[in-house]
């Protein structure tokens, strides 16, 4: 019983690290679909101008940022070495991914050979190569990193 | 680097799950270094040393 109880403890504390970066990511992901909405909404209509115009263009992008921030926080608080650097690893692979294509991209852009793409889509990308790093990682390691 | 948690866990009918209990650490974990995917850090060796009552010297060696 009292092994039971040890190993119900054991099993909290190491998936809570995981639990707090769902709640970090569903938190930031809620205020990004909301602010982005509202933010459209009374832009796209003339509704507010001068300085909440800012404020409301930025605040999307602060949202995804925030994402970010959970992704971190899951590396720092992750105690399990071998699926922090398995989050490592796919962290590093969306940033080269992203980067990469941003890179080639821009100049590709900037010789007039393809059309204009809003910066906010690297975020996107780099999400997508977290994705693809954990597969990655899958393959690999036989683990994508998502564990605890 | 080659190591015998395999063969230590198996003489004591300890599952990977047991084995990731007592280390504290996630069953993925003990997956990967019993098939040699991940080497694990000096700390980490020390406490599966400690756990068999071995030296890490005698839990892995060079390739």
């Amino acid at each position: 019983m009292q092994s039971a109880a040890q190993s119900g403890s054991l099993r909290v504390a190491a998936s809570s690290p995981r639990r707090r970066y769902h709640q970090r990511l569903g938190s930031a992901m809620a205020v990004y679909v909301a602010s982005l909405f509202v933010a459209k909404y009374l832009i796209s209509r003339n509704l507010v101008d001068g300085p909440v115009v800012w404020v409301l263009g930025l605040l999307p992008g602060l949202a995804v940022i925030g994402a970010f921030y959970a992704i971190a926080m899951l590396m720092v608080e992750q105690k399990d070495e071998f699926i922090r650097m398995l989050i490592v690893r796919k962290t590093l692979i969306g940033t080269a991914i992203a980067l990469s294509l941003a890179t080639v991209w821009g100049f590709l852009e900037n010789f007039g050979l393809v059309s204009h793409v809003d910066a906010y889509w690297v975020a996107v990308i780099w999400f997508l190569g977290f994705g693809i790093g954990g597969l990655v990682n899958r393959i690999t390691h036989g683990a994508s990193g998502e564990g605890c | 680097m080659k190591n015998r948690l395999k063969v230590l866990r198996a003489e004591r009918n300890w599952s990977q799950s047991d084995l990731a209990e007592k280390l504290e650490v996630s069953r993925q974990s003990v997956n990967a270094i019993e098939t040699g995917k991940y080497d694990p850090s000096l700390p980490l060796a020390f406490r599966i040393a400690e756990l068999f009552g071995l030296a890490i010297e005698e839990i892995f060696m060079r390739d």
